[in-house]
């Protein structure tokens, strides 16, 4: 039996500002190294789920655990060091910062995580290598790298910049956010397959949310939001008494 | 890293950057400017003449006596005789004297009766002396020398002959149009009033008024021919400046001067006088650099209202860094060390313009203002103008910086645009 990668008891979230429980999960076991697909129409609380698996938001109450790490035990400032250290990311669109070139986008974990720098190389002239190999794996060509032409790319080639980003430094967990929803349906597939490619190569585990259903196929698992999420804007204050 | 990314982001935004940075620039080279033409106006104020110890004149307060004799504006009440001068100028604690006589002009520019001793003793800014442009100082008894602004201004040359007007003002009834000066020498600038003045002898200005003794030209005149210098003994001057041996003797001569028996004189400290006279004008300068000082601080404003404007397009940033692992502190040091580099920038291209535009004007403002400039290198007092400027704007600084914070804490990963 696999380990969890991802381990949810009796999660209840609501901002902190309302009563109103935007996510109630009881049981959601992730195991590691698979790609599982989390589905759901808008506004079923797919992306604050990511935002608890990430750290970045705090289950009001129950217990998240990530990699073996509770997320509710640790303080902001550890929550930032183990998403970067451990977490790639992958949102829609609009992943890059426009005044870095590829390849500092790119090397951005490795800035503020030693250990994403150190699995991508230790020395800058290792980072450099692995990021020039993960773009060329995932299909951009090496002369646009240096070149500060972030604007100019197109929105397939921006999510490949993102992808090598969220690869680089083998990060243990994945979290996509649609990655693919801007893409051609045709570039999908391919682009997924790399993202598949690299991912069984590091043993990482791969969750990924989105409203398409077309994708489904590809998954080791397909959780439908809409069913695990039994928060049906409950009113807390009321559930608790 | 975080440095590299604030400068990045700054070139990134290069366009609205520089020009920030040139309002900070600007603004910080206006009120150093500023500043230093306060100090040059000051210094070259209080070290209008430099090296004496005592002004004295007929009885009167200090400051007109200031006003008239180093300064030459306005007139003289009373003249004192000569003989009181030559007594003073031989006390034995005197070092030397320098007399003037004042009461006529030349085209709106005061004429200064003196001797020899002017050109030996007299002294401004930094123990300077009086240099010629050209020509020579005055030997002969109607030989005349310029200052630099009349010879700009009235556009004179050497051995051209003047007629000088009796009384001040440039519509004085009458000339001495009998007996023409030649100009035998022009002097460099000094930024002080001598740059005004025409300088001629003592004697030359006993031999004009003879037959004026009613203060205009006597009807039945029979001016000799041909004057003899040793007979024109001045009977009465203006005033004088007095450097004493020691400086340990100053109030002692001042009282005794002033409490001369055979006429009544006042000795004044010219130092004391001019600070006082200073102070008066001070309020001129205060508020320039109040305005100055306000320049500064709405360019500073105006960065930090631009930071503020940009940071909902900045969002999206926000939240990739932090996915990346940038904490809310560090969003915040990023967003403040941006704002500090702007300041920082735009203060230091301040003094680079401020000392630019200075070396630029300092000859015009010799010649056509007679104000000396003094630049120096930034000491401690700019040093601490530019710390005071960079605390304020990197205080003002944390309020883009602290909304980056605010931002990065309620969006997390989700840019809300």
């Amino acid at each position: 039996m696999k380990k969890n990668a991802v381990l949810v008891r009796d999660v209840i979230f609501a901002w902190p500002t309302s009563t109103t429980a935007i996510l109630k999960i009881e049981n959601l076991n992730i195991p590691e190294n698979s790609k599982t697909l989390i589905q759901g129409p808008s506004g079923s609380g797919k992306t604050t789920l990511l935002s608890l698996l990430a750290g970045i938001l705090l289950p009001t109450s129950g217990q998240a655990v990530v990699l073996s790490e509770d997320l509710t035990r640790l303080n902001s400032k550890k929550r930032d060091a183990f998403r970067v250290d451990q977490i790639g990311f992958l949102f829609q669109q609009f992943n890059l910062i426009p005044y870095l070139n590829l390849i500092e986008n790119v090397l951005l974990p490795c800035r503020f995580s030693r250990v994403r720098y150190q699995n991508a190389g230790n020395t800058e002239s290792g980072l450099k290598k692995e990021a020039c190999r993960l773009l060329n794996l995932l299909g951009l060509k090496p002369e646009k790298f240096s070149h500060l032409a972030t604007q100019k790319l197109s929105v397939g080639q921006q999510q490949r910049v993102a992808a090598a980003r969220a690869l680089i430094g083998n990060p243990k967990l994945i979290l996509a956010d649609e990655p693919t929803s801007a893409l051609d349906p045709e570039n999908r597939l391919a682009f997924l397959e790399l993202i598949f490619k690299e991912c069984s190569k590091n043993q990482t585990t791969l969750i990924m949310v989105s409203h398409d259903t077309s994708l489904s196929a590809q998954f080791d698992q397909v959780i439908d939001l809409d069913v695990l999420n039994q928060a049906r804007g409950d009113d807390l204050s009321f559930a608790e008494n | 890293m975080l440095f590299k990314l604030a400068w990045l982001s700054i070139l990134n935004r290069r366009s609205t950057a520089f020009l920030t940075i040139f309002s900070i620039a600007i603004s910080v080279a206006l009120l150093l400017g500023i500043e230093q033409l306060r100090k040059s106006m000051r210094n070259s104020f209080l070290q209008t003449v430099s090296g004496i110890d005592l002004v004295v004149g007929a009885r009167g307060d200090a400051i007109p006596i200031l006003l008239y004799s180093v300064f030459r504006l306005g007139e003289a009440t009373n003249n004192l005789r000569w003989q009181s001068y030559l007594e003073w100028a031989a006390d034995e604690r005197v070092e030397w004297t320098i007399p003037l006589s004042l009461g006529d002009s030349h085209r709106g520019f005061r004429v200064l009766g003196t001797n020899s001793d002017y050109w030996r003793h007299y002294r401004y800014g930094k123990e300077r002396k009086l240099e010629l442009k050209t020509g020579e100082f005055f030997d002969g008894l109607y030989d005349a020398v310029i200052g630099s602004v009349v010879a700009e201004k009235l556009k004179y040359q050497l051995n051209q002959q003047i007629v000088i007007a009796h009384g001040a003002g440039s519509a004085a009834l009458f000339e001495h149009d009998d007996q023409p000066f030649r100009i035998v020498g022009i002097l460099k600038p000094t930024g002080t009033p001598v740059d005004q003045t025409i300088h001629v002898s003592l004697e030359a200005i006993e031999a004009i008024h003879i037959g004026w003794e009613d203060g205009f030209p006597s009807t039945q005149t029979g001016k000799p021919a041909t004057m003899n210098i040793s007979e024109l003994q001045p009977k009465s001057i203006t005033a004088f400046l007095v450097r004493l041996s020691s400086r340990m003797q100053t109030f002692r001569v001042q009282g005794e001067i002033n409490s001369f028996e055979k006429e009544p004189l006042s000795a004044i400290l010219p130092g004391v006088t001019m600070q006082k006279l200073w102070q008066i004008l001070g309020t001129f300068e205060r508020t320039l650099m109040t305005v100055s000082a306000l320049v500064v601080l709405s360019s500073l404003t105006s960065l930090i209202s631009l930071l503020l404007a940009t940071m909902n397009e900045r969002r999206r940033e926000i939240a990739i860094l932090r996915s990346v692992g940038a904490g809310p502190q560090r969003i915040f040091v990023l967003l403040w060390i941006e704002a500090t580099l702007l300041c920082f920038v735009g203060g230091l291209l301040g003094f680079v313009l401020q000392y630019a535009g200075l070396m630029a004007v300092e000859p015009m403002v010799k010649n056509q203002f007679g104000l000396q400039l003094f630049l120096e290198w930034p000491g401690k007092e700019e040093f601490l103008f530019f710390l005071l400027i960079m605390s304020i704007g990197m205080m003002l600084s944390l309020f883009p910086a602290w909304r980056a914070y605010r931002i990065s804490l309620h969006d997390g990963l989700l840019p809300k645009i």
